[in-house]
C-alpha cells in the first residue's frame, strides 16, 4: 500500500514537473493556470488534512487563514514591501498570531463545538476583511505591482511563479507526511483516536493540536500568498466559510489521512468545475450528486481508488 | 519509605461525597488492595491518583513529592501509570505501536516532527518486549480494535508497564475475564509485586488474597477498615460492609 501511494506521488510530481515544458508543445498552455490553482488548492488541502485527517480536529475556518496569508501579502505590497521572502515572513507572523490566540479559544473544545468555533473566528476574520474600506472593502483589490526576488520578477509570472508553486507543494507534502510519520504526528493520531488515553499516557494533548493548528494555518497562509501573486487580486470572499467547506470537500474527497489525498482531491475538483462549467451553466446540478455518489462509493477517497488493494489508509 | 502517600482526600460531586478523609500509603515494596462495594468511589479515587480529577482538598505525594497540584502529564513523567476499569487502547493503532507510543512519553521529547517514529528501535524494542511480558507479542501487528476482551485488558496493562512507571494503579483489571484468562493475569501481577507498587482496586476476592499485601475497604467515599487480608477477613465491619456478600 505505502509502496503503490510513493509510485503515485512520484507520478504526479514528474507530471507537475513536465507539464510547463510539455503543455506549449500540444498548444495548450492555458491550462498551466488551472494546474497553479490547483497546486494552491491542494496546498491548503494538505495543511487541513493535519488537522482533520491526521488530528481528527475538523475546522470549519481554514480558508481564514488563507485569507490572512492574501490581505497580509496585498497590504504589504501596497505599502511597499516587495520581496517575497519579506512578505511570507509577514504572513507566517500573521497567521501564526491568529491562530495561536484563536487556536487556544477553539481547542478547548473538540468534534461539532470546535467546528462551530472555528466557522464563527473565521467569520469574524472574514467581515474583518470585508472592513478594510483602503484595501477594497467587499468588493477586494486589484493588485498593480506584485512582488520580487531580491528585485528580480520571476515570481511573478509564468514558468518562475509555477515551479515556485510546485516547490512549495512539495516541501508541503514532503514535510506533512514526515509529521504524520513523526513521533508528534503519532501523539496527534493518539489524541484523535482517544484523547483521554493519549492524555493518560502522559501527552498533553491541548499543546499538540495546538502546535498543529498553528503548522497547518501557517502552511495556508502561504498558499494565500501565492495565490495573491498568481491571481493579482484579493477579496475577503477567499475567506468565507463557503470556502472552507470546499477545502473539507478535498481533503475527503481525496481521502483522510492519505499520502497523495489532499492532491488528488483538488485536481480533480478543479477539474470536475472547470469540466463540467464547460458544459452546462448549471453545473453545480451535477456537481452536488457527483460529491454524494464519490463519497457514498469511494469512502477511503480517491487515493483509495488508485490503491486497488488496501481498505482504509487513515493509519500510515 | 512510602512510594504514595494520600493523605485526607476530599472530593464530592455536589451532594454526593466520593472521597471522605482519605488518608493511606503504600510502601516501595507493597501491592495495597482497594476493595469495596459498586458506587463506593474506587474509580473516582483513581482518578484522582492520577490527575484525571482534581480533589477537593488533602494531598497526594510521590516518591514523596508532592503532586497533588501536577498535571497528568506531570504525574506519568513522576512515574505514575494507570489501566482503566472500562479498557481504553488506541483502536487504530497497532498493539505494537499501542505499546510503543506509551514507552515514547517516557524516552525523551515528543516535539519531534520528521523521523519516522515507527522506525525508533528503541521504542520498538521496549513495546515488544512489554508485550512479551503480558503475554501478548503474538499479536503485536494486530490492530488493536480487533483485539479479543482479555487480549485488550493485557494490552491496557502492557500500555501502563511500557512507560515504566515507578507506581503502578490498576482499576480492576479482571474485569470481564473468564476463569483461566484471570488466574494467568494473577500470576503475571505477582510476578510485578516486590518490585513495582501497586494500587489494586478489584473485586475479585481470590485474586486480592493471593496479591495484596494490605487491604483497604471503601464504602460510600470512607475507607471503614484497612489491614492485613487476613485482618479484613476477619473485622467485622468490613464483612458486613462487603465481604459478606461475596465470601461463602
Ligand atoms: N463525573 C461524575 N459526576 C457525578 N457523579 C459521579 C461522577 N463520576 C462518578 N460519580 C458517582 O460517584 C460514585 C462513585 O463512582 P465510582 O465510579 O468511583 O465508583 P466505583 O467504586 O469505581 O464503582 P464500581 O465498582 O462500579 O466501578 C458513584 O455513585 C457515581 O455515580
Ligand atoms: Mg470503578
Amino acid at each position: 500500500m505505502t509502496d503503490r501511494s510513493l509510485i503515485l506521488s512520484g507520478v504526479l510530481f514528474a507530471l507537475l514537473l513536465a507539464a510547463p515544458v510539455l503543455l506549449p508543445l500540444i498548444g495548450e498552455s492555458y491550462l498551466l493556470g488551472l494546474i497553479i490553482k490547483a497546486m494552491l488548492l491542494a496546498i491548503a488541502a494538505i495543511s487541513l488534512d493535519l488537522l482533520i485527517g491526521h488530528g481528527g480536529m475538523v475546522s470549519l475556518g481554514h480558508a481564514a487563514f488563507v485569507g490572512i496569508g492574501a490581505y497580509t501579502a496585498a497590504i504589504g505590497l501596497e505599502n511597499g514591501v516587495e520581496n517575497i521572502l519579506v512578505l511570507l515572513a509577514m504572513t507566517l507572523a500573521m497567521t501564526g498570531l491568529v491562530a495561536l490566540v484563536t487556536g487556544i479559544l477553539a481547542l478547548r473544545t473538540s468534534g461539532v463545538y470546535f467546528l462551530m468555533i472555528t466557522l464563527a473566528f473565521g467569520q469574524m476574520i472574514y467581515f474583518t476583511l470585508t472592513s478594510l474600506a483602503a484595501y477594497g472593502g467587499d468588493d477586494g483589490l486589484t493588485l498593480w505591482s506584485l512582488a520580487t526576488l531580491f528585485g528580480s520578477d520571476v515570481v511573478q509570472s509564468g514558468s518562475g511563479l509555477y515551479f515556485v508553486v510546485l516547490g512549495t507543494l512539495f516541501v508541503t507534502w514532503l514535510g506533512i507526511y514526515r509529521i504524520s510519520r513523526s513521533r508528534f504526528g503519532r501523539v496527534l493520531r493518539a489524541a484523535r483516536d482517544n484523547p483521554e488515553r493519549a492524555e493518560v499516557m502522559g501527552y498533553p494533548i491541548t499543546r499538540y493540536r495546538l502546535i498543529a493548528y498553528l503548522i497547518a494555518a501557517m502552511i495556508a497562509g502561504v498558499s494565500g500568498l501565492l495565490l495573491v501573486q498568481h491571481a493579482e487580486f484579493v477579496s475577503p470572499a477567499l475567506a468565507a466559510w463557503q470556502r472552507s467547506g470546499d477545502l473539507i470537500v478535498v481533503v475527503v474527497l481525496g481521502g483522510l489521512g492519505t499520502r497523495n489525498g489532499a492532491i488528488l482531491g483538488a485536481f480533480f475538483i478543479v477539474i470536475v468545475e472547470e469540466v463540467l462549467g464547460a458544459i452546462i451553466h448549471e453545473w453545480r446540478l451535477i456537481y452536488g450528486p457527483l460529491l454524494v455518489l464519490m463519497v457514498l462509493f469511494a469512502k477511503g477517497g480517491l487515493s483509495d481508488l488508485l490503491d486497488f488493494k488496501s481498505s482504509r489508509g487513515t493509519a500510515p | 519509605m512510602n512510594t504514595l502517600e494520600i493523605q485526607r482526600l476530599n472530593k464530592s460531586f455536589g451532594a454526593l461525597n466520593v472521597s471522605q478523609d482519605i488518608s493511606f500509603s503504600v510502601a516501595h515494596d507493597e501491592c495495597h488492595a482497594l476493595i469495596g462495594p459498586n458506587g463506593a468511589g474506587k474509580t473516582t479515587l483513581i482518578h484522582q491518583i492520577s490527575g484525571v480529577l482534581r480533589a477537593d482538598s488533602g494531598d497526594i505525594l510521590l516518591d514523596g513529592k508532592n503532586i497533588t497540584h501536577a498535571s497528568v502529564s506531570q504525574r506519568v513523567q513522576a512515574g505514575l501509570g494507570r489501566t482503566f476499569q472500562i479498557t481504553s487502547i488506541l483502536p487504530s493503532f497497532s498493539v505494537l505501536e499501542n505499546t510503543a507510543i506509551a514507552a515514547q512519553a517516557k524516552s525523551g521529547s515528543s516535539m519531534r516532527f520528521w523521523r519516522d517514529a515507527a522506525l525508533e528501535t528503541d521504542l520498538n524494542e521496549t513495546a515488544q518486549a512489554t508485550l512479551e511480558r503480558v503475554g501478548l507479542a503474538d499479536r503485536a501487528d494486530s490492530l488493536a480494535a480487533d483485539l479479543s476482551h482479555g487480549e485488550l485488558r493485557l494490552l491496557e496493562l502492557a500500555i501502563a508497564l511500557a512507560a515504566k512507571p515507578k507506581f503502578l494503579l490498576l482499576d480492576e483489571p479482571m474485569a470481564g475475564l473468564g476463569r483461566t484468562e484471570s488466574a494467568a493475569l494473577v500470576t503475571l501481577l505477582s510476578n510485578l509485586r516486590g518490585s513495582l507498587p501497586m494500587l489494586l482496586v478489584e473485586h475479585d476476592m481470590n485474586a486480592i488474597f493471593q496479591l495484596a499485601d494490605k487491604v483497604s475497604v471503601l464504602v460510600d467515599g470512607a475507607i471503614v477498615a484497612s489491614g492485613t487480608p487476613d485482618e479484613v477477613r476477619a473485622d467485622p465491619i468490613a464483612r458486613s460492609a462487603y465481604l459478606g456478600q461475596g465470601a461463602a
